[in-house]
C-alpha cells in the first residue's frame, strides 16, 4: 500500500505546530498503525530528518499510552480500538490519513503527536483511590458483593486512561474518564467509605485542569477503546449531587 | 465544598441548566395544553384567559418566576459555553464528531434563537402590540360578549398572517430541535438515569418532543387554513 500521511509536527511545547505531508510507501496491510508510522519514521532517520514523536508502549491495546487522533476520530474509529490495534487493512491504497494529538488546553503538545496528559494523573491523586490497605485478592464470598454491582465496577475499571474521551468530545471535556474512576471505587465497599469526598475533590481537580463541560453527546464513549458508557457520567452526576447534599464524610457509621 | 459549589463547578452549572431546563419544559407542555383549548372553541378559550389574567397575585408571581428560570438557563448556557470552547484552543485540522447529533452540537443558537421569539411572542400576544401582528388591530380592545378580553379572537386574527405563522412555526422546529436533546441530557445531567431507564428515557424525549411540536404548530395552521373564520366575535 501507498499512503499520504498528513501529520503534525511540532518541534516542542513553545513553538507553533503544523500539518506537514509525507508519502508512506510500501506498506504491508497487516502492520498496525504505529508498525506504519515506525516505518515511516526508518524513512525519515535514513533521510537525516526529524523523526515523528508518538507515544506507544504496549502496543496490544490494554496500556492507554498511544494517542492519535487518526482522519478526525480519536484511536482511528474502529470500535473499541487502540490506534496500536488499528490495522492497514482498514485503509484503502493511495488513501490520505491525516494524524493528529489530543487536542485540549489540559493536554499541552509536548512535541509532534505527544501530548501531556499530566491531567489525569492529577485527578486520580485528588480521590481516585482508597486511603486503607486493603491487602491482597480477598476470598470469594469474604466481602459481600453483589453480581450486578462487580459487574458495573468491572465495567467502569476497565478504563485505561488514555484521554480519547477528551480528544473525541467537541468540549474537551473528561468527564467519561472521570465518571468511570468515580463509579468503579465508588460501587465497590472498599471505595464506599470515601465516596463522597472523592467525587467531590476529583471534580475540583477536573475542573481546575481547565476541561470543557458535559453536553452528552456521546462522541466520548463512541470511541472510547475500552467502551466506557455514558451511563457512567449520570452515575457521576449522581454521585456528586448526593456528596454535595451529604457534605464530604457523610458516609453512614459501620462501626 | 458547600452547596455553592452548583455556582462554581462544572457539575453545578449542569444542575441548574437541567432544574430550569424541566421547570421551563413543564411550563412549555403546560402552555400547550392550555393553548390547545382553543380547539374547544371560543368560550372556553375566554374563561381560561380571564382565569389566568384574573389573579394578579399569582400571575405576577410566576411570570417573574419564569424570568428567573430563563435568566439562570441562559446564564448556565452562556458560562458553560465559554469554558467549552476555551477547553480547546487549538481546534482540529480534521474532525469527525463520531455520535454528536445535529441537536446537540447546536443547542446554544437553537437556545438564543428561541429566547429572541419568547421575546417577539410576548410583545405579539401578551403585551399585544400592534406593531407586530402585521395585522394593524389593537388587540387590546378585543372583547366578547361577556367583556372578558377576547382571546380566541386574538389568536384567529393573528395567526391568519403567514408572515407570523411562518415565524412560529421556525420557532417550534427549534424548540423540537432543542428539546429532542435537551429532555434526555436533563435525566442525565441530574443522575436520574440509568442502564435500564435509558432507553425509555430516550423514548419519551422522543415522543414528547413530537408532540409538543406538532401541538403548537396545529394551532396556527389549523387557523390559517380556515378554523375559527365564521366566529362572529371577528366582526367586532
Amino acid at each position: 500500500m501507498n499512503l499520504t500521511l498528513k501529520v503534525w509536527r511540532q518541534k516542542d511545547a513553545k513553538s507553533p505546530g503544523r500539518m506537514v505531508e509525507y508519502q508512506a510507501a510500501n506498506i504491508i496491510p497487516d502492520m498496525s498503525f504505529l508498525e506504519m508510522l515506525d516505518v515511516v519514521n526508518e524513512g525519515l532517520i535514513a533521510r537525516g530528518e526529524e523523526p515523528i514523536a508518538f507515544d506507544s508502549d504496549c502496543r496490544e491495546g490494554i496500556c492507554g499510552t498511544c494517542s492519535l487522533v487518526i482522519n478526525g476520530i480519536a484511536h482511528g474509529g474502529q470500535r473499541g480500538t487502540t490506534a496500536c490495534q488499528l490495522h492497514m487493512r482498514h485503509f484503502q491504497d493511495g488513501q490520505t490519513i491525516t494524524i493528529e494529538p489530543w487536542r485540549a488546553k489540559s493536554f499541552p503538545v509536548l512535541k509532534d503527536l505527544v501530548t501531556d496528559r499530566g491531567a489525569f494523573d492529577r485527578i486520580i491523586q485528588a480521590g481516585g483511590f482508597v486511603s486503607v490497605n486493603t491487602g491482597g485478592t480477598p476470598d470469594a464470598n469474604a466481602l459481600p458483593v453483589a453480581k450486578v454491582d462487580s459487574d458495573r465496577a468491572m465495567d467502569a475499571a476497565a478504563c485505561i486512561g488514555c484521554g480519547a474521551c477528551v480528544a473525541a468530545c467537541k468540549n474537551a471535556s473528561a468527564m467519561l474518564f472521570v465518571s468511570a474512576k468515580v463509579s468503579h471505587l465508588a460501587l465497590l465497599p472498599q471505595g464506599k467509605v470515601e465516596r463522597n469526598q472523592r467525587v467531590l475533590n476529583m471534580v475540583q481537580q477536573m475542573d481546575a485542569e481547565g476541561f470543557g463541560n458535559c453536553t452528552v453527546t456521546g462522541s466520548c464513549e463512541a470511541v472510547c477503546p475500552k467502551e466506557i458508557s455514558l451511563d457512567f457520567i449520570a452515575r457521576l452526576n449522581r454521585e456528586y449531587g448526593k456528596a454535595l447534599l451529604k457534605g464530604a464524610t457523610g458516609h453512614k457509621e459501620t462501626v | 465544598m458547600s452547596i455553592t459549589n452548583v455556582f462554581t463547578s462544572s457539575i453545578g452549572k449542569k444542575y441548574i441548566m437541567a432544574l430550569t431546563g424541566m421547570a421551563l419544559f413543564l411550563f412549555v407542555v403546560l402552555h400547550l395544553l392550555g393553548n390547545l383549548q382553543v380547539f374547544l372553541g371560543p368560550e372556553v378559550l375566554n374563561r381560561y384567559g380571564a382565569f389566568l389574567q384574573g389573579n394578579v397575585e399569582l400571575l405576577w408571581p410566576a411570570r417573574i418566576v419564569l424570568l428567573i428560570l430563563v435568566g439562570l438557563h441562559i446564564w448556565s448556557a452562556i458560562k458553560l459555553s465559554a469554558e467549552n470552547k476555551a477547553a480547546r484552543p487549538q481546534p482540529y485540522a480534521q474532525q469527525e464528531l463520531a455520535a454528536a447529533s445535529y441537536a446537540s452540537r447546536t443547542m446554544l443558537m437553537s437556545g438564543l434563537i428561541i429566547a429572541a421569539f419568547i421575546v417577539y411572542h410576548l410583545l405579539h400576544f401578551t403585551v399585544q402590540v400592534t406593531a407586530v401582528n402585521l395585522t394593524g388591530k389593537d388587540f387590546t380592545k378585543l372583547m366578547d360578549a361577556k367583556q372578558q378580553h377576547d382571546v380566541f379572537a386574538m389568536m384567529v386574527t393573528g395567526f391568519k398572517q403567514p408572515v407570523v405563522v411562518g415565524a412560529y412555526v421556525v420557532a417550534m422546529f427549534l424548540l423540537f430541535l432543542h428539546l429532542s436533546h435537551g429532555v434526555g441530557a436533563m435525566f442525565q445531567s441530574l443522575g436520574w438515569k440509568n442502564p435500564a431507564h435509558g432507553p425509555l428515557i430516550a423514548r419519551f424525549a422522543e415522543i414528547i418532543s413530537w408532540f409538543i411540536f406538532l401541538g403548537y404548530i396545529s394551532i396556527p395552521i389549523a387557523i390559517l387554513l380556515g378554523y375559527g373564520s365564521s366566529y362572529e366575535g371577528l366582526t367586532k
